[in-house]
């Protein structure tokens, strides 16, 4: 099975959440959404935010979004304007899941990269 | 009734560009443009400010904004609905009518909504038994209740669509929840009822996508590099249809992108359950909603579902909580990742010699350009020519972080070589703000409207 980043699969938005954040990740197709759906759990969010978020992790879905939304809890340092971190509001979550390595099946058809 | 009402968003906080307002009504057709200025520690800086000047805590940027795209607005037909008041809407609409009237323009209707601020309310709220407990962590608001800054609640469009009703060409409100702004012009044009539960999820939808400015052109979006012109990016207009359905668009000519996944982005933004996205208004179910592609920069989205709003509207209360410093230097190599870790060190062991104890977790120590944001994620490079250190500290104790803010440019002479970028001086202690979410009885609560016109 090839490995590859998320970020070949899927493009996504975060923001702040309380004192936590929520990254929304889409899929490119609906074949990469049922991987995802399969393959992103929460544990494995929460060990690849591991340095990051000290909570635990939720996942919702929107399959008509082609959309998985994670919660991650106490991730930012503080809420409101407690945290002293640079980001402190979690902007850059959805690109660091991104590039999350996944091994994805040789059948799954993959976007061009660019 | 019109086939369809153009509105638009052309600010995403206090703060964003005033290009985004000017462009929209300059640069195609437009029905309402709306406003949003408030963030959620926002009211307590402008509960402060009033503080400070009892005709100020309102957006200042609104009237300035107002002098700017007036005239075309009142040459169009273009009525503006914004969240400016924040905790002074009377002074807010004082304001912008002396600025109409200083461009002469007569017979403009400005209208205020208030009753979303209850911070004179609270010990009559909480003796009625209101205990406000904190949604995030359960705790009861006597707890903080002698520090508390700001508390209002997140209200509706129907009073918006009250002062539309009677005439108002600009609405001012304090604490209306974002969507609600692009609710009330459409509730407004089409005679939705209040209880049209699906056609409120759709507006609030719109108003979702809309509220964070560009951030549905193409700002913010993972795949930047296919964003033509992001200089030049259009901000975003919605043109909405009496059944519900609309579609997300910007005017021609300008930057940016509308497409399937620069407008999913903004859908997933900040977003909780999916099924149940709360408002004043409605509950939307954003798994609802239908999306396609219909044109260059058009996307077009039906389908959605709501049910009826909970009893209760959200309150917005801040409170003191402490005080923050950070500051920051630039450290050269060599070893300049070595060198900041030391300078870190340094400054917390000089507070030590002079009886100033920051506790660890008080603290906050980053070497920008060592992987920060990012950290156990994407690789650190080895051996930066530079690096940015940033140091913070935070407690209760004004006066000891007041100190910490002096230990940090004496590194320049006083520590290891190759220290600079001390632009910003020495950090000053401010006041940290804490965020407390509550509910409240809707019942309790009531909105009151005036329409006053420029003489």
């Amino acid at each position: 099975m090839p490995r590859i980043p998320l970020s070949r699969l899927a493009y996504a938005r975060s923001g702040d959440k309380g004192a936590g954040s929520n990254v929304g990740v889409v899929a490119f197709t609906p074949e990469i959404y049922e991987f995802l759906e399969k393959t992103l759990t929460t544990s494995r969010v929460k060990e690849h935010f591991s340095e990051i978020c000290r909570g635990p992790v939720d996942r919702y879905e929107a399959p008509n979004l082609l959309a998985l939304n994670f919660i991650l809890h106490d991730s930012l340092g503080g809420g409101g304007s407690q945290s002293l971190k640079s980001d402190a509001q979690g902007k850059t979550h959805g690109l660091g899941i991104l590039y999350m390595e996944l091994d994805v099946p040789e059948a799954l058809r993959i976007p061009d990269a660019g | 009734m019109p086939d369809s009402v153009l509105v638009a968003n052309g600010q995403g906080f206090w703060g964003d560009s005033i290009l985004g307002p000017v462009r929209l009504v300059n640069e195609g057709p437009l029905d309402y443009l709306t406003l949003d200025y408030l963030a959620e520690v926002t009211m307590s800086i402008m509960q402060k400010l009033k503080g400070r000047d009892p005709s100020k805590g309102y957006a200042t940027d609104f009237v300035t904004m107002i002098r700017r795209v007036m005239p075309q607005c009142r040459e169009k037909g273009i009525r503006i609905i914004a969240n400016a008041g924040g905790v002074n809407p009377h002074g807010c609409r004082e304001a912008v009518m002396a600025t109409l009237a200083d461009l002469g323009m007569k017979g403009v209707r400005v209208g205020v909504v208030e009753g979303d601020d209850i911070l004179q309310d609270l010990p009559r709220l909480m003796q009625a038994g209101q205990e406000l407990t904190n949604m995030d962590t359960g705790d009861a608001l006597k707890t903080v209740v002698d520090r508390v800054l700001s508390a209002n609640v997140y209200i509706g469009a129907a009073p918006i669509v009250e002062a539309l009703e009677d005439g108002a060409d600009i609405v001012i409100t304090g604490r209306a929840t974002d969507p609600s702004l692009v609710v009330a012009p459409l509730i407004h044009e089409f005679g939705w009822s209040l209880d049209d539960y699906d056609r409120l999820a759709a507006a609030t939808v719109a108003g979702h996508i809309v509220e964070c400015g560009a951030q549905c052109t193409g700002g913010n979006f993972t795949g930047w590099r296919e964003v033509p012109d992001l200089a030049r990016i259009g901000y975003p207009v919605i043109e909405a249809h009496a059944d519900g359905s609309f579609v997300v668009t910007k005017h021609a000519g300008t930057g940016g992108l509308v497409n399937r996944q620069t407008v999913t982005s903004q859908l997933v933004y900040e977003m909780g359950d999916p099924t149940d996205y709360i408002t004043p208004d409605v509950i939307a179910d954003f798994t609802s909603i239908e999306l396609e592609e219909s044109g260059p920069d058009r996307v077009s989205i039906r389908g959605i579902r709501g049910r009826e709003p909970t009893p209760t509207y959200k309150v917005s209360i801040s409170y003191a909580d402490g005080y923050k410093a950070s500051g920051q230097l630039v450290i050269s190599g060599p070893d300049a990742v070595e060198k900041a870790r030391l300078c870190a060190s340094i400054v917390f062991q000089r507070l030590e010699l002079d009886g100033c104890h920051i506790p660890e977790d008080q603290r906050l120590v980053e070497i920008l350009g060592t992987n920060v944001c990012l950290a156990g994620i994407a690789p650190a490079p080895e051996d930066p020519a530079e690096v940015v250190l940033r140091i913070g500290a935070k407690g209760h104790d004004r006066a000891a972080i007041q100190r910490f803010g002096m230990e940090i440019v004496p590194l320049v002479t006083s520590g290891p070589p190759g220290v600079t970028g001390f632009a910003g001086g020495r950090p000053k202690a401010t006041e940290v703000i804490g965020y407390w979410p509550a509910l409240i009885d809707k019942s309790l609560i009531s909105t009151r409207v005036t329409v006053e016109e420029v003489s």
